[in-house]
């Protein structure tokens, strides 16, 4: 039963994955007036690339490496950090330059706000739906798996079937069988339910079974979180 | 079997689990509709396993089966045996030297295509377990029952089929739903009061699914098997035939309230350790 889930080993160092919106500027010839032009910007959206990560994409001139360096301490000057370099070819750049960038994709362009900071504040993608209804009863056999956010269930999960999602699992029926969240390593997922009769309950890949959970957390409402790696489980009334 | 009154309601009874008692409830549903007027078949899907013809009394009068028609050795009308109580009580049976993999996803929709418009009820018998013979039984359902003791692997292996209801059925696959419906068989009442045995409100909770009726556990039922007849026919007042007869009024879509009948022994009875049969 229980090697169904892959349990990393205590005091193994973890790895995450991360994704995130990076912003993309790519100088021309002449760099003056390239700069200049992210002056007469920064002028009129004073905090557009504060905070911001950027990377610096370098396909359009060809800079040497002291150059590339004198570019970077210009827009540090400016408050614009680069995080990362892309369109170089010379992978072999100095430790003191940031790394090269590959594969990165494209998610559209965001224009720089030229009268006010509105364009700061946008979300340039679509939002993946985070969420799954399951309006029926979840039954023996039956693998519910939802990598993208949050399961929620209606009804009950019985006996013999699984709950797998990315995020959080709502059960308002009776847990039955077994619910794994935070499946795509999320230590902050829960899962609730309105009974618990859960055969196996984990996050994050830590794991209980029905053996090990007290009897005075069964048979009534709970909710399970990861405290210190640790799978906690309280009841809920 | 000749004019075609009205479109059949194809009904399965299954469970997963064997030995729940799928056949007996078959032979008592399907005789209980007869007994109500309306034209029946029972088909034994159990190919390899047959019991149907058995519980119904018709094994010494079968000559053709179920693979015989898919495979067009007989035409159907050859190889259904009418019932000798019940006039509109038919039974087509399986094949007993064959296995499941005799049966076609064609042969049986060509079967159940042609039953269909001679019959008011087409009940197939499904085999225990979720492979072919099973998910052929139901693949045509418009109504199923769920054969469910009260106890927990008999409860976990209907909820497994009733998912297998709602996405392995034609039905399920057009996006319709299947008519299920909850049969417990086997119920003391006694050992419940005890708790030896989940309770009816902790079956439905779990499952989900409306309740059919609730058949006793009693001796009538497997005197009735062992002498080839339907509960229903052979002992029609005893506590299970009553049971059963309320299922199948429940079934045409009668409002019947629910009971758990009971056989109720006098003092003599019990005295002289006789029954009244």
């Amino acid at each position: 039963m229980t090697n169904a889930i892959a349990v990393r080993p205590q005091g193994a160092m973890r790895l995450h994955g991360r994704s995130l919106m990076a912003f993309v500027l790519t100088p021309t010839t002449p760099i003056t007036d390239w700069l200049t032009e992210i002056d007469k910007r920064r002028r009129t959206s004073p905090a557009f690339f504060i905070g911001r990560p950027i990377i610096l994409d370098l396909a359009a001139v060809s800079l040497n490496e002291s150059q590339i360096g004198e570019l970077i301490t210009e827009l540090a000057e400016r408050g614009i950090r680069v995080m990362a370099l892309e369109g170089t070819e010379d992978d072999r750049l100095g430790p003191s330059l940031p790394p090269v960038l590959k594969r990165g994709r494209s998610t559209g362009s965001e224009a720089l706000g030229s009268s006010s900071d509105k364009g700061a504040a946008r979300t340039p993608r679509r939002q993946e739906p985070s969420s799954l209804l399951i309006e029926n009863p979840v039954r023996s056999g039956q693998s519910i798996i939802f990598p993208n956010g949050d399961i929620t269930v209606l009804g009950s999960v019985a006996s013999g079937a699984e709950v797998v999602a990315g995020g959080s699992i709502h059960i308002y029926g009776t847990l039955r069988g077994r619910a794994m969240a935070g499946s795509m390593g999320n230590p902050r997922a829960r899962i609730f339910c309105s009974k618990n009769e859960a055969e196996l309950v984990s996050i994050d890949g830590y794991y209980r079974t029905a053996e090990e959970m007290d009897a005075s957390l069964r048979s009534r409402p709970a909710q399970c979180w990861l405290e210190n790696r640790v799978l906690a489980i309280a009841p809920l009334d | 079997m000749s004019e075609a009154a009205s479109m059949a309601k194809i009904l399965v009874v299954t469970s997963g689990k064997g030995g729940v008692g799928k056949t007996t409830s078959t032979a008592a549903l399907g005789a209980a509709l007869a007994q109500a007027g309306q034209k029946v078949a029972v088909i034994d899907f159990d190919v390899g396993l047959r019991n149907l013809d058995l519980v119904m009394g018709a094994e010494r009068r079968v000559v053709f089966d179920f693979i015989n028609v898919v495979q067009g050795v007989a035409k159907l009308s050859q190889a259904l045996i009418r019932d000798k109580r019940l006039e509109t009580l038919w039974l087509l049976p399986a094949s007993q030297t064959r296995d499941k993999d005799a049966l076609t996803e064609e042969g049986v929709a060509s079967i159940i295509n042609e039953l269909r418009g001679q019959f008011d009820w087409v009940i197939c018998d499904s085999p225990a377990g979720i492979e072919r013979g099973a998910t052929l039984a139901m693949r045509f359902a418009d109504t199923a029952v769920i054969v469910t003791n009260p106890e927990v692997s008999s409860v976990r292996d209907s909820d497994r089929i009733i998912g297998l209801l709602d996405s392995k059925t034609e039905k399920a696959e057009k996006g319709q739903r299947v008519d299920k419906h909850i049969l417990i068989t086997r119920y003391d009442a006694q050992r419940a009061a005890r708790g030896e045995m989940l309770n009816i409100e902790d079956v439905l909770e779990i499952l989900s699914t409306p309740l059919l009726g609730i058949i006793p556990e009693s001796e009538e039922v497997l005197r009735a098997s062992n002498l080839g007849s339907p509960v229903t026919i052979n002992n029609a007042t005893s506590a299970p035939a009553r049971a059963y007869l309320d299922a199948a009024r429940r079934l045409k879509g009668d409002d019947v309230p629910m009971s758990i009948p009971n056989d109720r022994k006098g003092l003599l009875d019990k005295l002289f350790g006789r029954r009244a049969a």
